[in-house]
């Protein structure tokens, strides 16, 4: 008892809380501050504010952006391009909102420095698609980051927020948080009239094609550890299209980004034999998902679905045609810096496998499965619309309210909304951020009450693993295998190993059914058992065995909807086998879970789709 | 492509420490330099190569699929707000690129408390910070819906 007695705990009172400073973190924190000038709001991350999120590295493009002031595009014209992509179903409501008020937020990323590429006759924002703008954004995090600074009464860095607390009288309302110190091991309770959740979507969920050394080189971030849905689902918020993975057509190996290329550079793709594919699998698609392979653009997982079937009839690898556009030296510039600029690896592997795409077509390929919110694809918590004309089902309480009082969320957290990409994930923070102001103002005195029996015990649950490994390491001479632990990356590849071959994963072609996935869930039930004997034997592993607990508790929802949707909506995301078409008649609507963490039980329902734009 | 530390050149400052997103930069113990303890959680984010003031941090890329003999090295100078990059392949090829990072003066930003207080009606409209100013036209859109609309469209 000793190891927990002695640590300290560090005590944090804030009006707002906002957890995780990736984009959305920063947006709510930044308009908090400009909002609640009395009030104390303190952004908690588990690395570092300078580089952390999934913009970490920089990116080359602002895929959100309207461009109202030159009349390129109006918010509904964005709201149909998502519903469009996403087969038919997003909430449009949320999805309108971002749209309205993003173009405000890329004008303040320009003023605060952000070198946006302009086109040397219009002096407009240079397109590099309908919806894209071209950055140079290898600092594009730094710049947002020295903005929430200057906005948040407090930052800290380090933490890893592993539970919410709830208020002692209303277990449906949010009290505050509790996590660690990843650096000196102080046990942190933080406690908040409002917490905005804007942590990570979940890579390494779904076993990686790189299981190596290289496992690490995931589309996502392999930072993005799903706290982003397990903080929520602990407490009881509703989750909406967990099921809604998405798959991504990337460079091979090092997942680099394909939209430049194809918008930008006019680059297109053939199969192995230098044949154009995707009209070859139109009537096939059609008879799976009807008129929606008619739509324009094609949506992305339908684009997917083709080159998977064209894989699997033999005729890959696919390629990307470059050689065509690297003859012109400025193209040849903005495909290289557009790896540079963001997932720098891909440039790694062109060079040492010795691929220039002015010589060589570089190979695509699909990557494992990821659960996000802000892509092509709209996985997260169900929350309260805009107040100003939200359908009333979809409008309980104040603009990105999840189903428990006080607690927000943005970005990769709050689920319909896609497309959102880095400048609407800030734009959704900023909304849930001044929302929440006002929620806090509203509460006047009445604030809520944490009890300390709720965090000691998480004190405990939360440190548990280092004193699990203390105990089980003396069993043994040496090495990594006890009868007593298991460490952290053994329930990784655990986890992921379940979810590849009974969810939908590579190694299955992205297909299940209903057996493969009660198989999975009995399999999941196993694994999170056995996560009570995750040993930890420093403060870096205990990280790694809490962001696992989270991934954990993600795939579990996501097998649950992907149970619950009797249809394939997606095909390219993934097959359900036993029901391989899409259905309109039964499925055009939203699926929402919620979970009991007294029972471990998950309660499944519909909710309805509808659709504000015509 | 995980990254490796120089002996010779890191001084054990721990500046890659503090911004590795990935928690894998750490200081060994014995040699008091860092090192990356997890290279199978690299993201290859280059995040603690720039942040290296002794140039002591590279890549080598993923033993899974990277071949050996390639580099790609980079100088990001904050006052100069320019990134350079130089990519060198496997056959011993080159290329050089350079970018701007920044147009304004680190730490310039105007914090929003800077701004003037918002007034209790902006509180309650629809409106966010420096709107509808920011937007660069005259009003925020909003949707006045007659009917929500179900089913297939």
């Amino acid at each position: 008892m000793a190891l927990f007695s002695r640590r300290k705990t560090v005590f944090v009172d804030a009006d707002i809380l906002v957890v995780g400073g990736g984009m959305a973190g920063c947006g709510a924190t930044y308009e908090a501050g400009y909002w609640g000038r009395d009030l104390k709001v303190v952004c908690v991350e588990k690395a570092n504010i300078e580089r952390s999120g999934a913009v970490a590295q920089g990116l080359y493009a602002i895929n959100c952006y309207m461009g109202m002031q030159w009349d390129e595009n109006q918010p509904e014209d964005h709201v149909r391009y998502c519903r469009n992509d996403l087969m038919g179903l997003v909430r449009e409501d949320l999805g309108y909102d971002i749209a309205r008020h993003v173009d405000s937020t890329v004008h303040k990323f320009e003023e605060w420095g952000l070198p946006i590429m302009k086109d040397p006759e219009t002096g407009r924002y240079l397109r590099e698609g309908k919806w894209q703008i071209m950055i140079h954004g290898e600092s594009y995090k730094p710049i947002v980051a020295e903005a929430a600074r200057k906005a948040a009464t407090e930052v800290y860095n380090r933490i890893m927020v592993t539970h919410l607390l709830t208020d002692a009288k209303n277990p449906n309302r949010v009290a505050g948080a509790v996590g660690f110190n990843v650096r000196n091991g102080d046990f942190h309770v933080f406690r908040a009239k409002a917490v905005i959740v804007a942590a990570g979507g979940a890579s390494h969920i779904f076993k990686p094609r790189a299981v190596g050394e290289g496992m690490g080189r995931t589309w996502y971030a392999p930072w993005s550890s799903a706290s982003a849905y397990a903080l929520p689902i602990l407490v009881g918020a509703k989750m909406t299209q967990m099921e809604n993975r998405i798959v991504l057509t990337r460079f091979k190996d090092g997942y680099g980004p394909v939209g430049a290329y194809f918008l930008h550079l006019k680059t297109y793709t053939q199969n192995a034999y230098g044949e154009e594919y995707e009209s070859r699998w139109y009537d096939h698609t059609r008879q799976l998902v009807g008129d929606y392979v008619d739509r324009h653009p094609v949506p992305t997982c339908l684009r997917n679905h083709a080159l998977l079937e064209e894989v699997k009839a033999g005729r890959g690898p696919i390629r990307m045609v470059t050689t065509e556009a690297f003859q012109d030296p400025h193209k040849e510039t903005v495909g290289w810096e557009n790896f540079l600029g963001m997932t720098i690896g891909q440039a790694v592997v062109w060079a040492s496998q010795n691929i220039d795409p002015k010589h060589t077509n570089p190979e695509l390929t699909t990557s494992e499965p990821y659960v996000m919110g802000s892509h092509a694809t709209c996985s997260g918590a169900w929350s309260s619309g805009p107040e100003d004309y939200a359908p009333d089902e979809y409008q309980w309480g104040y603009n990105r309210m999840m189903t428990v009082d006080g607690l927000f969320g943005a970005g990769d957290t709050i689920g319909g909304t896609a497309h959102k990409f880095s400048s609407g994930s800030f734009t959704e923070g900023r909304i849930a951020g001044k929302a929440a102001v006002n929620y806090v103002n509203d509460l006047k005195t009445d604030r809520p009450q944490v009890s300390e029996k709720e965090y000691e015990d998480l004190k405990r649950t939360v440190f548990q693993p280092l004193e699990t490994y203390r105990v089980g390491r003396n069993e043994i001479v040496a090495g990594t295998v006890s009868p007593s632990y298991l460490l952290p990356i053994h329930g990784l590849q655990r986890l992921e190993k379940i979810m590849d071959e009974y969810v939908g994963g590579i190694g299955a072609h992205y297909t299940t059914n209903e057996p493969m996935l009660t198989r999975g869930l009995e399999l999941l039930g196993m694994l999170k058992e056995d996560l009570d004997s995750l040993g930890a034997e420093d403060l870096h592993q205990l990280q790694r065995a809490w962001e696992l607990q989270h991934r954990v508790l993600a795939s579990e929802a996501v097998t649950h909807h992907t149970m619950f949707r009797t249809e394939t909506r997606w095909p390219g995301y993934y097959y359900r086998a036993d029901h391989p078409a899409l259905d309109d008649d039964d499925w055009h609507c939203f699926t929402l879970s919620r979970y009991d963490r007294e029972s471990g039980e998950w309660a499944m329902e519909k909710a309805p789709v509808y659709h504000i734009v015509d | 492509m995980p990254t490796f530390v120089y002996m010779t050149r890191c001084d054990g400052c721990g500046y890659c420490v503090d911004i590795c997103p990935s928690d894998i930069m750490h200081i060994d113990s014995t040699y008091r330099r860092a090192y990356n303890i997890e290279p199978n959680m690299c993201w290859e984010c280059y995040s603690c190569v720039k942040a290296c003031p002794q140039q002591a941090i590279d890549c080598r890329g993923y033993a899974d699929f990277a071949p050996l003999g390639h580099s790609v090295r980079v100088l990001r100078e904050e006052e100069k707000g320019t990134i350079s990059w130089k990519i060198k392949f496997r056959d011993g090829n080159e290329k050089d690129f350079v970018s701007p990072i920044r147009t304004t003066r680190w730490g310039s930003i105007k914090a929003p408390a800077d701004y003037e207080a918002p007034s209790a009606e902006a509180m309650k409209s629809q409106e966010l910070a420096h709107e509808p100013d920011a937007l660069n036209i005259e009003a925020l859109p909003a949707l006045t819906p007659d009917k929500f609309k179900q089913g297939v469209v």
